[in-house]
C-alpha cells in the first residue's frame, strides 16, 4: 500500500446512521425515567435478543458456523449466575461477566468436539450439546433438579435495596451488555479476523487459500460467541430470578426466536439483528394472543425470507441504498483527498 | 445377571426403531446432502396421522401403515418438489433454516390440532404378549416385531439402492449433479422420490412410536437427534452401520436408565459424545 493512502470505516450514512443510534441510545439510557414497568422489562428484553441475534449472526452469518444449540449457552450463563451468586457469594453484577469467561472457558472444549462435524451435522451435533446441558443442569440437585430454583432473599436484596433500583439496574446492565456485544463484535469485524471472516462468509476455500486460518478463525468466533451468549443468559435470569432446566434451555425461546430475528433481519449484516429484533418484537406486540399461531406465521415467515430474499430486510433496503449504520466498510482513501472507493470497496458490511 | 442381559436386549431392540429413525435422515443426506431438522417432527406426524385413522376408520394400528406410509410419502413428494428444492445449493443456510422453520410449523400445528396432552394407541393384545426365550428373560411379541420391521425396512432400502434404476438414479444424482442431468434424469423428481421414500420410512416410525409410547407434539426433536446420533456413531453412508448405531445407542440408553431414570437419554448423548471424540468418522464407515 502507498504511504499516502490509508484505510477508512466512515462513510456519509454510516456518519448519519451512528449519529440516529447515539441520540437513540441516549433516549433509552433515560428509559427508567419516562418508561413503565412493563416498558422496561419489554426493553430490556429486546437488548437481550437484539444481543442474542447478533452473537448468533456472527456465529452462523460470518463464520459459516449454523448453530442450533445456542441456547446451550444461555442456560449455562443463567445457571452459572445462580450457582456462582448461592454458592461462591459473588456479587450478582460481578456474576455477569465471571459467568461469561467460565462459559467461554467451557466452550473449548466443546468446540473441539463440535468441530468435529462439519455443516448440517455440525448444526445438530450443538442441539445434541444444549441437550446434554440441559439434563446435566436438570441432575444438580443444589440448584432444585428438575424443578428449578429461586435466587435467594437475600441475594435479590444484594443487587439493589428496593425493587424499583433494582428494577433501574438491571435495565441498564442489560443495555450496557447489548452495546458491548455490539461493540466487540463491531471490533472484532475491524480487525484483522473481520478481514479473514468476510473472506470465509464469501468463499472459505479460496480463504483458506489466501492464508487464512479457516479453522483458528472459527474457533475464535464460536468462543467469543459463547462468551456474549452466556453473559446475556446471565442478565435474562437476573432479571427473572428465578430459573428451571426447561426455561434456561428453552430452544424455542433460546434459539428459534433468535434464528428468526436474525433471519427476518438480514444474516451476514450487524444492522440485521437489530432490524429483525424491532420487526420480531412488533408482530409479537400484535399477534401473541395467538399462542401456537403466531408461531406457526413466524416460522412460514422465516421460510419465505430464506426462498425470496436470503439477505432480509435490512439486506433488501441496504444493498439498495447502499447504506451502512455502523462504519464497517473499508474504503481506501489517498492523503490528498481523492477517494478511489470504487476499486477497494468489498461487500465489507 | 439376567437382569443386565436383560437390559441389553430390550436396549438391542430399541436400537432397531432408532436406525429407522435414522435411515429416512441419513438417506436424504446421501441423495441430496439435505439433512431435514424437521425429521423429528415428521415422525411425529405420522404418529398423529395414524392416530386420527385408526381412531376415524377403526383400523388395527398395524394396518393404518397402508394409509400412513403411503400419506406421508406423498407429502414428502410435495415439500421437496414445491419448497425443498428451492432451498438446495451452495449455501447451507437455506435448507437448514427451512426445514427449522418447518419443525415449528408441524409442532405448533400438532399442537393447536391436538393440543399438548400425551397420546397412545391401542393396538390390543399384541401389546403385552410376550415370547419367554429363558427362564428370566422374555422378549416383547410388540419390541420383536419392530426390530424385524426395521431390519425389513433397512433391507428394503438397500436394495432399492443397489438393485433397482431408481437406486441407480440416486447414486448418480448424489455422486454428480451436472453429469446425471447430462444423462437425462431431472434432479429435482429424483431428489422428490428421495424425501418421498425417507418420509415413508418415517411413517413406518412414527406408527410403531404410536403404538409402543406415548406421544406429543413436543416429542420430535429428540427423535430428530436419536437418528443424528445413530447415523454418526455408524458411521456415514452405511446403513447397516447406521443398524448397529442404533443398537449402540439403544443399548447406552438402556444400561443408563438401569443405573438411574434420569440418565437414560443423558447415556447416550454421552455414548455418542464420546464416539464423536475418539472415532469421528464413526464406528464402521464406509470405504470409498
Amino acid at each position: 500500500m502507498p504511504p499516502s493512502a490509508r484505510i477508512v470505516f466512515m462513510d456519509r450514512s454510516s456518519r448519519i446512521g451512528l449519529m440516529v443510534f447515539l441520540s437513540a441510545l441516549a433516549a433509552v439510557a433515560l428509559a427508567p425515567y419516562w418508561a413503565s414497568r412493563q416498558g422496561l422489562r419489554l426493553l430490556a428484553e429486546i437488548y437481550a435478543y437484539v444481543a442474542l441475534a447478533s452473537a448468533w449472526n456472527l456465529l452462523a452469518g460470518y463464520a459459516g458456523l449454523v448453530s442450533v444449540g445456542q441456547h446451550a449457552y444461555v442456560g449455562l450463563g443463567g445457571y452459572l449466575m445462580f450457582a456462582l451468586t448461592m454458592f461462591a457469594a459473588v456479587p450478582p453484577l460481578w456474576a455477569v461477566p465471571l459467568a461469561g469467561i467460565v462459559a467461554a472457558t467451557v466452550s473449548v472444549p466443546v468446540a473441539a468436539l463440535v468441530f468435529r462435524l462439519r455443516g448440517h451435522y455440525f448444526a445438530i451435533c450443538t442441539w445434541v450439546v444444549a441437550e446434554v446441558f440441559r439434563l446435566v443442569a436438570a441432575q444438580v440437585s443444589a440448584l432444585g433438579g428438575g424443578s428449578g430454583t429461586s435466587l435467594p432473599a437475600g441475594i435479590v436484596i444484594a443487587i439493589a435495596a428496593t425493587r424499583e433500583t433494582r428494577e433501574f439496574l438491571v435495565y441498564w446492565i442489560a443495555l450496557a451488555l447489548v452495546v458491548l456485544v455490539l461493540g466487540l463484535i463491531i471490533s472484532l469485524l475491524r480487525s484483522r479476523y473481520g478481514l479473514a471472516l468476510t473472506a470465509i462468509r464469501d468463499n472459505e476455500v479460496a480463504a483458506l487459500s489466501n492464508g487464512v486460518s479457516v479453522r483458528r478463525v472459527k474457533f475464535v468466533v464460536y468462543v467469543t460467541t459463547a462468551f456474549c451468549t452466556a453473559m446475556v443468559g446471565a442478565v435474562i435470569f437476573l432479571q427473572k430470578l428465578r430459573i428451571s432446566p426447561d426455561a434456561a434451555f428453552s430452544i424455542n425461546d433460546w434459539t428459534a426466536y433468535v434464528i428468526f430475528i436474525a433471519v427476518i433481519g438480514g444474516i451476514g449484516r450487524i444492522e440485521g439483528p437489530i432490524v429483525g429484533a424491532a420487526i420480531f418484537f412488533l408482530l409479537r406486540q400484535l399477534f401473541a394472543d395467538l399462542g401456537s399461531l403466531y408461531l406457526i406465521m413466524l416460522g412460514a415467515v422465516a421460510i419465505l425470507i430464506m426462498l425470496k430474499t436470503p439477505r432480509g430486510v435490512w439486506g433488501l433496503v441496504a444493498g439498495r441504498f447502499g447504506l451502512q449504520i455502523f462504519p464497517l466498510q473499508r474504503r481506501l482513501v489517498q492523503k490528498i483527498g481523492l477517494d478511489i472507493k470504487q476499486e477497494t470497496r468489498g461487500r465489507t458490511s | 445377571m439376567i437382569e443386565w442381559i436383560n437390559v441389553i436386549v430390550q436396549g438391542v431392540l430399541v436400537g432397531g426403531l432408532y436406525a429407522m429413525f435414522a435411515a429416512g435422515l441419513a438417506l436424504i443426506f446421501g441423495i441430496m446432502r439435505l439433512v431435514n431438522i424437521a425429521h423429528g417432527d415428521f415422525i411425529v406426524l405420522a404418529a398423529y396421522l395414524a392416530l386420527v385413522a385408526a381412531t376415524a376408520l377403526g383400523l388395527n394400528p398395524i394396518l393404518a401403515l397402508a394409509i400412513v406410509v403411503p400419506a406421508m410419502a406423498a407429502l414428502g413428494y410435495i415439500l421437496q418438489r414445491f419448497l425443498l428444492n428451492r432451498a438446495l445449493g451452495d449455501d447451507l443456510l437455506p435448507p437448514l433454516l427451512v426445514t427449522f422453520g418447518l419443525s415449528v410449523i408441524i409442532q405448533n400445528g400438532l399442537l393447536e390440532l391436538f393440543t399438548a396432552d400425551s397420546r397412545r394407541l391401542r393396538a390390543g393384545s399384541i401389546e403385552v404378549a410376550s415370547i419367554p426365550v429363558v427362564p428370566g428373560i422374555s422378549v416383547g411379541l410388540l419390541p420383536l416385531l419392530q426390530f424385524a420391521l426395521a431390519l425389513a425396512v433397512i433391507g428394503g432400502i438397500e436394495f432399492v439402492f443397489y438393485r433397482t434404476a431408481l437406486g441407480r438414479a440416486f447414486r448418480a444424482t448424489s455422486d454428480d449433479q451436472a453429469t446425471a442431468q447430462l444423462m437425462g434424469l431431472d434432479n429435482r423428481h429424483i431428489f422428490s422420490l428421495g424425501m418421498a421414500l425417507s418420509l415413508a420410512v418415517v411413517a413406518v416410525a412414527g406408527v410403531l412410536i404410536a403404538v409402543r409410547t406415548n406421544f406429543d407434539p413436543a416429542i420430535g426433536p429428540a427423535r430428530l437427534l436419536f437418528g443424528f446420533e445413530a447415523v454418526i456413531i455408524g458411521g456415514l453412508g452405511s446403513l447397516w452401520g447406521t443398524l448397529l448405531g442404533g443398537v449402540l445407542l439403544g443399548v447406552a440408553q438402556g444400561v443408563g436408565a438401569h443405573l438411574d431414570p434420569g440418565w437414560q437419554t443423558l447415556a447416550g448423548h454421552f455414548a455418542f459424545l464420546m464416539v464423536l471424540a475418539v472415532r469421528p468418522e464413526g464406528l464402521f464407515p464406509k470405504i470409498h
